[in-house]
């Protein structure tokens, strides 16, 4: 199974802080493919990506336990 | 507190973060302070919520300070970051670098909050009187919608 993490406008768009799917193999863009049919998310392709708390490409390629954050553009300070 | 670059839920006393920086080869100390504006182009903001995803925004700030490092030489600094509501001019973000001499800690201290717009995962929104908002990308001054406020009211964030 991996985590997906959701924040901001993402967060509020899916109701949810986190949810965990059986995506174990597939590339973060298959995953985001995945999502899409299950929710609504307009500004999905809008977010950077990061696997385990580091930026992390399109095509990398997901195993179980992996943590995936949807991250917005920022908007800090 | 041992950690130079955190995220808190409190309130921030700046002498926090520039104690942290403070070293016997340092003969500059600059702070940059972001607190919470009323207007932004006459619109008036009530309060503001900001969320992090709290220990990636660490290590982007830890990052920061690594790129810091780099490009100055002897350049220490600490930040820290508020999140959850915030009232209008609370402290959201102190910025501290510390260098041997003045013109690096300027510089280095206005890297650090450009970067901080750019990489580190955290969001304001934003709570007017008819409506909220999660502002979007402010470097590029764009909203994720661009009902409200108008790109131009955000320009100079």
């Amino acid at each position: 199974m991996i985590d997906i993490l959701f924040f901001a406008e993402l967060q509020e768009a899916t109701g949810s802080e986190q949810v965990s799917v059986e995506a174990d193999g597939l590339s973060v863009n298959e995953l985001k493919t995945k999502l899409l049919s299950s929710y609504k998310l307009d500004n999905l392709d809008h977010a950077m990506i990061a696997v385990n708390e580091e930026y992390s490409r399109e095509d990398t390629v997901l195993k179980s336990g992996d943590v995936v954050a949807f991250i917005p553009p920022v908007s800090g300070g | 507190m041992d950690k130079k670059f955190w995220i808190t839920q409190e309130p921030i006393n700046p002498n926090d973060c520039i104690e942290k920086v403070v070293r016997n080869e340092a003969g500059a100390v600059n702070t940059f302070i972001g607190i919470v504006r009323e207007f932004t182009k006459g619109k008036r903001t009530l309060f503001l919520e900001y969320q992090a995803y709290v220990p990636m925004a660490e290590k982007q700030l830890a990052q920061i300070g690594e790129e810091i490092e780099e490009k100055w030489e002897n350049a220490e600094t600490a930040i820290v970051h508020r999140i959850g509501r915030l009232e209008i001019t609370d402290i959201a973000v102190v910025i501290a670098v510390s260098t041997p001499h003045r013109a690096d800690a300027f510089e280095a201290s206005r890297y650090a909050i450009e970067r901080i717009k750019e990489i580190v995962p955290i969001w304001k929104k934003e709570h007017w009187e008819d409506g909220t908002k999660w502002i979007g990308d402010q470097k590029e001054q764009v909203a994720y919608d661009k009902k409200i406020p108008s790109e131009e009211e955000m320009r100079d964030d």
